[in-house]
């Protein structure tokens, strides 16, 4: 059997599809991107070699307004590491206690995260609707007419509301990685600890989270590249708008692609992008390394 | 003491369910203004059951707002996916699982690289090939990145379950005088089926719900997937709001279907793709 199983030619076919794939789809076009990003091309046409001078543009131009997305979407990052962790972390250490009817809160918490975002989008935009809302309905039949607002439509409001929901759907999903962390836990050391007349606040401060701190890495590098990243939600609530008020890299990078025929200027946000998640992401490494 | 600690597990409880009702509230009203008019949803009746349950809507969302085709596309779609990806996962797995070489160990690190590869990278690069390849407008345009951005997490999990199979089943079928193609397909493969319902399940979760891709690379509207007809549909329908909210239910109704039944298989499959990322 050894010898069949070195056989160069079955290596080879084995390997080669998911080779061929993977190397087409994720591997070459980063190369690609950064080659068209060296150059001022409308996808059809040729292509005029310009060198840097698309970063340079998108780190100077006020039109494109590029560090405005990306100061919107970091705003985002610090918010889910802030915001939405710390309540994903609250709700997973109360689960991972042998709770009662711990499944079924987990399972319904979890759920958004399944649920496509075009149909929370929707959903969101229905809630936000300005006449018909039922945001602004409960406002009015509350008596806080005054509070009722256009929410994605005024430049104001428009960031917190498209906001919300981001950071509503993912909450589950920070949640069940961290409540697998929790549970894996050994009893013992836990055990030991309540033995040692550790209070439950003391037994998860001093055991679960130092435990579990490579998952809550996990959930940080995730909650900020994610940020970076999002695009959905943002594109369905209000693609950026009104007057780029909710604008991020990747709504930036859709509408100078398909809208402006920018291909070289969009290139180069996603190179930007690949760049930022590649970096953020040794950084919080590195943070989590530097206190142990 | 003890009277302490019941206050604050009663807390603790009513913070649990407050959450659970701000998770399923969203649900509850998208299935119940679906069946509702304009007068009920816009303010009569905004978060009761609907008086009168309007079928009608679901019937306008499938015939005239096409639902139905998106959704036979989305099938079509998810299902060509999970195959290809099932099947390149497979036969790369028992590669670098089983075949005895030497660079096994630094190609499955570059296989998992693609876990943390943002869409973003092959956006442009993948659209001009399509574009050049004619292959705009059709479903490959999207089966073929969905599968590869699906592979590593499909050769992840199917190395875990590639791993326990024991090594002396291939001896013995080796002795028997089976091929190497033999193994794999009668001896392996079908001790895979829980790594293929696993890797099944989420690729079909990623592509049923994925919005860039299908929204750039599909512009003719008989090939749209459900989370741009979606979209599209709203734009259609922006008054009324009861076959929107048919569509939305339409295109949320598989996914919940599934998880239902197998929401511990689900959860599971998130964190093994998270936990090795």
């Amino acid at each position: 059997m050894q010898r069949m199983y070195s056989k160069k030619i079955y290596i080879l076919l084995f390997l080669l599809p998911a080779l061929i794939l993977f190397c087409g789809v994720l591997i070459a076009p980063i190369g690609a991107s950064v080659y068209f990003s060296l150059f001022d091309w409308n996808g059809l046409g040729a292509k005029t070699f310009v060198g840097l001078n698309n970063y340079k543009e998108l780190f100077t131009s006020g039109a494109i307004g590029f560090w405005k997305a990306l100061l919107n979407s970091l705003l985002l990052a610090a918010l889910s590491v802030f915001l939405q962790l710390p309540l994903a972390l609250a709700l997973a250490l109360v689960l991972g206690k042998k709770i009662k009817g711990e499944r079924v809160f987990l399972s319904v918490y979890f759920m958004p995260v399944l649920i496509s975002t075009v149909v929370i989008g929707q959903l969101w935009l229905k809630i936000y609707n300005p006449d018909y809302g039922i945001l602004n309905i409960f406002l009015r039949a509350v008596g806080l007419e005054s509070m009722a607002k256009i929410w994605l439509g005024t430049k104001e409001t428009a960031l917190g509301s498209v906001f919300v929901p981001v950071l509503w759907q993912y909450v589950g999903y920070h949640m069940l990685l961290l409540y697998a962390g929790v549970k894996s836990v050994p009893t013992e050391l836990r055990e030991a600890a309540m033995l040692d007349g550790a209070s439950d606040a003391q037994v998860n401060r001093y055991i679960v989270l130092p435990y579990i701190k490579p998952i809550i890495r996990i959930s940080v590098i995730f909650a900020v590249t994610g940020s970076l990243k999002s695009f959905d939600l943002i594109y369905v609530l209000t693609n950026g708008g009104p007057m780029h008020a909710t604008e991020v890299p990747s709504t930036l990078m859709i509408n100078m692609l398909f809208l402006r025929n920018r291909y070289g200027m969009g290139s180069t946000i996603a190179v930007m992008l690949i760049v930022l998640c590649f970096g953020f992401a040794l950084l919080i490494s590195a943070i989590f390394r530097e206190e142990k | 003491m003890k009277n302490n600690s019941k206050i604050v597990r009663v807390i603790i409880y009513i913070g649990l369910v407050f959450w659970m009702l701000v998770n399923l509230f969203p649900v509850y009203w998208m299935f119940t203004f679906s069946l509702k008019s304009n007068p009920e949803i816009f303010g009569e009746n905004v978060i009761g059951l609907p008086q009168e349950w309007r079928w009608s809507n679901y019937e306008s969302a499938l015939k005239t707002g096409n639902m139905a085709r998106y959704f036979l596309n989305s099938a079509i779609v998810a299902v060509a996916t999970i195959v290809i990806t099932l099947a390149v996962a497979l036969m790369a797995t028992f590669a670098l699982t089983r075949l005895i070489w030497k660079r096994r160990k630094t190609l499955n690190k570059f296989f998992m690289l693609g876990l943390t590869i943002p869409i973003h990278a092959s956006i442009v690069p993948v659209y001009v090939t399509l574009s050049r390849l004619h292959l705009l407008n059709t479903y490959w345009a999207l089966i073929i990145p969905y599968s590869a951005f699906s592979l590593s997490m499909a050769i992840l999990v199917c190395t875990g379950f590639m791993n326990e199979i024991p090594r002396e089943l291939d001896e013995s079928a080796c002795i028997d005088g089976c091929s190497v193609w033999g193994i794999f397909f009668r001896i392996i493969v079908p001790l895979m089926k829980p790594a293929v319902a696993t890797v099944g399940i989420y690729t079909f979760l990623q592509c049923w719900n994925e919005l860039m891709f299908a929204n750039i690379f599909i512009s003719k509207s008989t090939l749209r997937t459900l989370p741009v007809g979606v979209q599209a549909l709203s734009g259609q329908y922006t008054t009324e709001w009861g076959p929107i909210g048919a569509a939305l239910v339409l295109a949320t109704f598989p996914t919940l279907f599934i998880y239902i039944f197998l929401s511990k298989k689900i959860q599971e499959s998130f964190i093994a793709g998270a936990v090795k990322g």
